[in-house]
């Protein structure tokens, strides 16, 4: 378990983290998402103690993030493997090489037949077993991080903190990517921290996600809560307007999530209140594997008592523009 | 003729070879101390790198003919005489120090931030990150380094003539230029030319091979 209290952090006068207080549960798959600046990857390297904060705690399975205490942040630091936007891996390696740097750095031998064996079982795990002797820069972006996964995981890490990893990748290969984390987190139990501004990362993989804005945390919770019914400095994250709605009349956004997103709602409405009503906004998305979504509609001045009440009768969230 | 030039190109062979090797080695170190005391270094130390960054700098604007003359109390001291082929190789190792620490220093610090960051996530040391990701991943850079310098070298040792060097521009000096010997002047220079094209030629051989 990762537990932040009250986490504060500057760059000289510049507050990056402002009170920051988040608990990651074990064998989760958590999402930290915000614009480029919001302070997300600061955090994450607050976490595993690259950088170090100026007040409130860090603990991970209850021992301190501490920069003072070197040794002591060493071993912590090998129980988080950690992925980055650009890969970073060593260009003079090969595939195999780079997956084995982590153990030497722990003087751990990286010749012997259980090593080999560990570190060929990674690389078939990533899926590059023909790549295993080629160098980094004949790989594809998207093989790239797979190596940069697989020597993440050569220490056995408890925790896998993933810094914009797919956010030099294009759409299928992001989804790959994607793929292999869940994977990884089903099969190994590993808890992974993911620091994204992509909203199909988070929609595909993460259980829980916080949205950090300006050093803040704004908003915590499951992905369709935060993203369906969206909070305003959500909705300009995600530069999601309602468009152009009519003036006259009155508009009404639903919520469908959860039960409700699978009922005709909408023309079931129609036929029982025997109403009219246009529809002028709609978005349907997929979480994982549900789809939630939210749909504005306008109806007459007249007719809005008995829509909202047959909405909560329903249980379907609203809420007037 | 041709014992002349021969014993000459010998001579050359010797200084070049001899001061590239002890510079290389002992610039290493303040490289090394450079790129850990540079302000995005491991141990970053503003008062240790300027320092030793304006003593590199001292060195490397003495012209070489002065350097050359100056050093020559610090030559007798190392090799017990200041002139001769061997004695002129520790004006071409000093002056070729700073050039190499300067050389190195910026080559290991275009090693990318990112792979170095990476290496600290993984909880290696300094020392660690020092040999395993910077000097692993600038040997190429470092290379090309020392086949500038070799090339420089061999210009230099032309000048070493002047303390009883020798060598083949000593020789294309002092036979072809001073006493009319064309020939001389010739030779010596396409032999030197010669010597220059392979060096770069292997160096970019192995650049490839290693990079």
């Amino acid at each position: 378990m990762i537990e932040l209290k009250n986490v504060k952090k500057n760059f000289d006068n510049l507050e990056v983290l402002k009170d920051i207080s988040i608990t990651i549960n074990d064998h989760e798959i958590y999402g930290i998402i915000g614009q480029s600046g919001a302070g997300k990857s600061t955090l994450l390297r607050c976490i595993n103690g690259l950088v170090d904060y100026q007040s409130g705690e860090i603990r991970v399975d209850g021992e301190l993030v501490n920069l003072k205490d070197k040794n002591k942040l060493r071993q912590m630091q090998k129980n988080m493997g950690m992925i980055f936007q650009n890969f970073n891996l060593l260009n003079r390696l090969d595939v195999y090489e780079n997956v084995a740097l982590p153990m030497k750095f722990w003087g751990i031998p990286t010749n012997t037949p259980q090593a080999r064996k560990k570190i060929e079982g990674l690389i078939e795990l990533v899926g590059l077993s023909d790549k295993i002797h080629v160098k980094p820069r004949d790989l594809s972006g998207g093989q790239k991080q797979r190596v940069a996964i697989a020597r993440a995981l050569v220490l056995d890490p408890k925790i896998l903190l993933c810094d914009e990893a797919t956010s030099a990748l294009d759409p299928a290969i992001t989804r790959e990517i994607l793929d292999l984390l869940q994977k990884i987190n089903k099969s190994m139990g590993i808890t992974i921290i993911v620091v994204t501004h992509q909203m199909e990362v988070v929609k595909q993989i993460c259980e829980r996600v916080s949205f950090l804005k300006d050093g803040k945390v704004l908003s915590e919770g499951r992905p369709e809560e935060l993203f369906v019914k969206p909070i305003k400095e959500v909705k300009q994250f995600l530069q999601e307007e309602s468009g152009h709605l009519p003036d006259d009349g009155v508009n009404i956004q639903l919520f469908f999530t959860d039960e409700s997103s699978d009922e005709p709602v909408i023309t079931m409405m129609a036929r029982k209140l025997n109403i009219d009503f246009s529809i002028c906004w709609g978005k349907l998305e997929d979480f994982r594997s549900n789809v939630f979504g939210s749909l504005v509609i306008n109806i007459k001045a007249e007719d809005q008592k008995k829509v909202t009440d047959y909405l909560d009768e329903r249980k379907v969230l609203w809420e007037v523009l | 003729m041709w014992d002349v030039i021969s014993n000459a190109a010998v001579q050359t062979l010797y200084m070049v070879f001899w001061s590239t090797l002890l510079s290389v080695i002992i610039g290493f170190i303040p490289a090394v101390i450079l790129t850990l005391t540079a302000p995005d270094g491991l141990r970053p130390n503003k008062v240790v790198y300027e320092t030793l960054s304006l003593l590199v700098n001292i060195f490397r604007s003495f012209p070489f003919i002065i350097l050359l003359i100056i050093i020559i109390p610090f030559t007798r001291m190392i090799v017990g005489k200041s002139i001769g082929t061997t004695a002129a190789i520790v004006p071409l190792t000093v002056s070729a120090i700073p050039y190499i620490a300067r050389v190195f220093e910026t080559s290991l610090r275009e090693t990318d931030p990112g792979v170095i960051e990476a290496a600290r996530s993984f909880g290696a040391s300094d020392w660690q990150i020092m040999f395993r990701v910077y000097f692993k991943e600038s040997i190429p850079r470092m290379l090309n380094g020392v086949v500038l310098l070799i090339i420089s070298l061999v210009g230099y040792s032309a000048m070493a003539g002047t303390v009883g060097g020798g060598g083949l521009g000593d020789i294309a000096i002092r036979y072809g230029y001073q006493q009319y010997n064309t020939q001389y002047l010739v030779i010596c220079s396409l032999i030197l030319i010669v010597f220059v094209q392979l060096v770069q030629m292997l160096g970019n051989y192995l650049y490839k091979k290693i990079s």
